[in-house]
């Protein structure tokens, strides 16, 4: 559904952030993107949507296909045209807008008619909203604030979705709720989704296929119960030791002098 | 009612009436500012702009409504253009840039019109006759009673716009965050060129009505001065900030006038606006009605 080829991205022409990037979304399926901090995952996503320029970012190299079509260059409004839309990290929502005018903005590329539609399928799959739509939504909770921002992006009627780290910043209970809603909109929505976290456990529970970025590379590749499996996922991302056990306070602090010593 | 009453009542119409034609103005000045963050210190010089196409329409003998129609399909153009030659190229740049380039802007325009049309002030004749109006005590020029209703007007018509319009919700959403308004599918650049359209077409009606109660001249823009203590007080970016913002430093002046004047022999008008706007920045720097940061705790 979605093909990123061999990307390069360079911010203000000289600084190299990704440094050849391939990674394919499959129709209907979720593919996760796990990564440290300034791993690149953010600037991929940026990358895809064509929000980058705005940052002064550019893809120099490689390609970008949604569907058969090429859309690296095209500027972001027009990938949002073409079905994919951009789920931003921190959540963003208009804060001086109510919830019922994010849902409206949001479906700025739909007829009016659609909107309706689009607001009345938002409110089914996030009820919540609907009792808040009359509310400012900077003033919503964090949870209401990311359930908002995934109803934004589906206003648009996407086939393919990039989520940045819907879990961020919110409590367990309301990540496993999100992460519930979003495994049935991609089953009954027939979404793509290309799910960027920092909560690996989360999200290769969730995923088909998995991804792992250091440093501007895909380093790590393979289906999601395979990378579950893999023993420096575990290590670094799941926080287990070899034998599938919670990694003792001792060992880990060990771990942290040894990098930090390092580099 | 007493003398005294009557007066005061006489001030606060006159006031209002004033206050409101300020509004107008203010207008122009907020929506580009809500919709592109730019602050415009050429709002003035676009109301002169205005009234000189006016007069000049006017002074080839033609009737007033194809004087109005002009000046609002000038207005809008000149808008959309100073978008794409000034503004779009300066997108993503410092504020202090933009500011630059506005005051640029209002300089040529302050030196282009004498250039064209000389410098004596014409008279712009409406033809709504010279009979004050009689409103309870008080009688109004009626020039400024129709500058009171088309200010009124156009602040219905724009709220409408933006709580209501699809268009008005996504403008709001570019002010609001421009990158998210993007990949939500929104072109931006043509939003910011309605904006500037739109602040277009409020100063060609503010040009019609001041021009008319003051004559054209390169004098007629320094009522953009009075833009700053209105949007100062009412706050940058609320339509509504600009309405109650313009009464009040329209009632201000005409107190001011009123009361102080006799007394110190003139020009607190002119200064009274001001003395509220500093105020008003120690007390409330994003004024009564504007956008605060919203934080949550």
């Amino acid at each position: 559904m979605l093909a990123i080829n061999n990307i390069e991205v360079v911010y203000d022409r000289v600084i190299l952030v990704l440094k050849g990037v391939s990674i394919d979304v499959g129709e209907g399926k979720i593919t996760t993107l796990l990564g440290a901090n300034g791993a690149g995952k953010t600037t991929t996503l940026k990358a895809i949507s064509g929000v980058l320029r705005s940052e002064r970012g550019e893809v120099t190299k490689g390609t970008v296909q949604l569907g058969v079509r090429r859309i690296d260059g095209m500027r972001a409004h027009d990938v949002t045209k073409l079905g994919l839309v951009q789920v931003f990290e921190g959540r963003r929502v208009f804060e001086n807008l109510t919830t019922e005018e994010n849902l409206i903005a949001g479906g700025h590329v739909q007829t009016a008619a659609a909107v309706k539609q689009g607001i009345d399928l938002v409110f089914s799959y996030f009820p919540r909203l609907k009792e808040r739509r009359g509310q400012i939504s900077g003033y919503l909770s964090g949870g209401e604030q990311q359930m908002l921002a995934i109803g934004r992006a589906l206003m648009s009627r996407p086939k393919v979705v990039l989520l940045d780290e819907p879990s961020l910043g919110l409590a367990p209970m309301l990540v496993e709720e999100i992460f519930g809603i979003v495994g049935r909109l991609v089953k009954q929505e027939k979404l793509s989704v290309l799910l960027v976290e920092q909560n690996a456990t989360m999200a290769l529970g969730i995923a088909d296929h998995g991804y792992v970025m250091e440093n501007g590379r895909i380093v790590l590749e393979g289906p999601a119960a395979k990378l579950r499996d893999n023993s420096d996922i575990k290590e670094f991302y799941l926080g287990l030791n070899e034998g599938g056990a919670r990694k003792s306070y001792r060992d880990t602090k060990h771990y942290k002098r040894r990098k930090r010593w390092l580099s | 009612m007493g003398e005294d009453l009557e007066f005061f009542f006489a001030l606060m119409l006159s006031g209002a009436s004033i206050g409101l034609m300020y509004s107008l103005i203010a207008l122009g000045f907020v929506l580009v500012y809500k919709a592109t963050d730019a602050i415009n210190f050429a709002q003035g010089e676009f109301v002169m702009l205005a009234g000189m196409v006016v007069v000049t329409v006017l002074g080839a003998e033609a009737p007033l409504i194809a004087g109005v129609v002009v000046v609002l399909l000038v207005m809008v153009g000149f808008g959309f253009g100073l978008e794409r030659v000034v503004l779009r190229p300066l997108l993503g740049r410092p504020v202090v840039a933009v500011i630059m380039a506005t005051i640029g802007v209002a300089a040529v325009l302050r030196g282009w019109g004498p250039l064209v049309l000389g410098i004596e002030t014409r008279a712009l004749p409406l033809p709504i006759g010279d009979e004050p109006i009689n409103i309870g005590p008080a009688t109004l020029p009626p020039i400024q009673v129709l500058g009171a209703v088309v200010a009124v007007l156009f602040f219905l018509v724009f709220s409408w716009f933006f709580k209501k319009s699809r268009m008005g919700v996504a403008m709001r959403a570019v002010a609001d965050n421009q990158q998210v308004a993007q990949a939500m599918g929104i072109n931006v650049e043509r939003y910011f060129a309605l904006a500037w359209a739109m602040a277009g077409i409020v100063s060609a009606l503010g040009g019609i009505v001041w021009g008319a109660m003051l004559g054209v001249d390169v004098q007629l823009a320094l009522v953009g001065l009075k833009v700053f203590p209105v949007v100062i007080l009412g706050g940058l970016d609320s339509i509504g900030g600009a309405l109650i913002g313009g009464l009040i430093i329209g009632i201000v002046e005409s107190l001011a006038a009123g009361y102080l004047d006799p007394y110190v022999g003139g020009g607190t008008k002119d200064f009274a606006p001001y003395v509220l706007m500093i105020l008003v920045l120690m007390i409330r720097p994003y004024g009564i009605f504007g956008r605060r940061q919203i934080e949550r705790v």
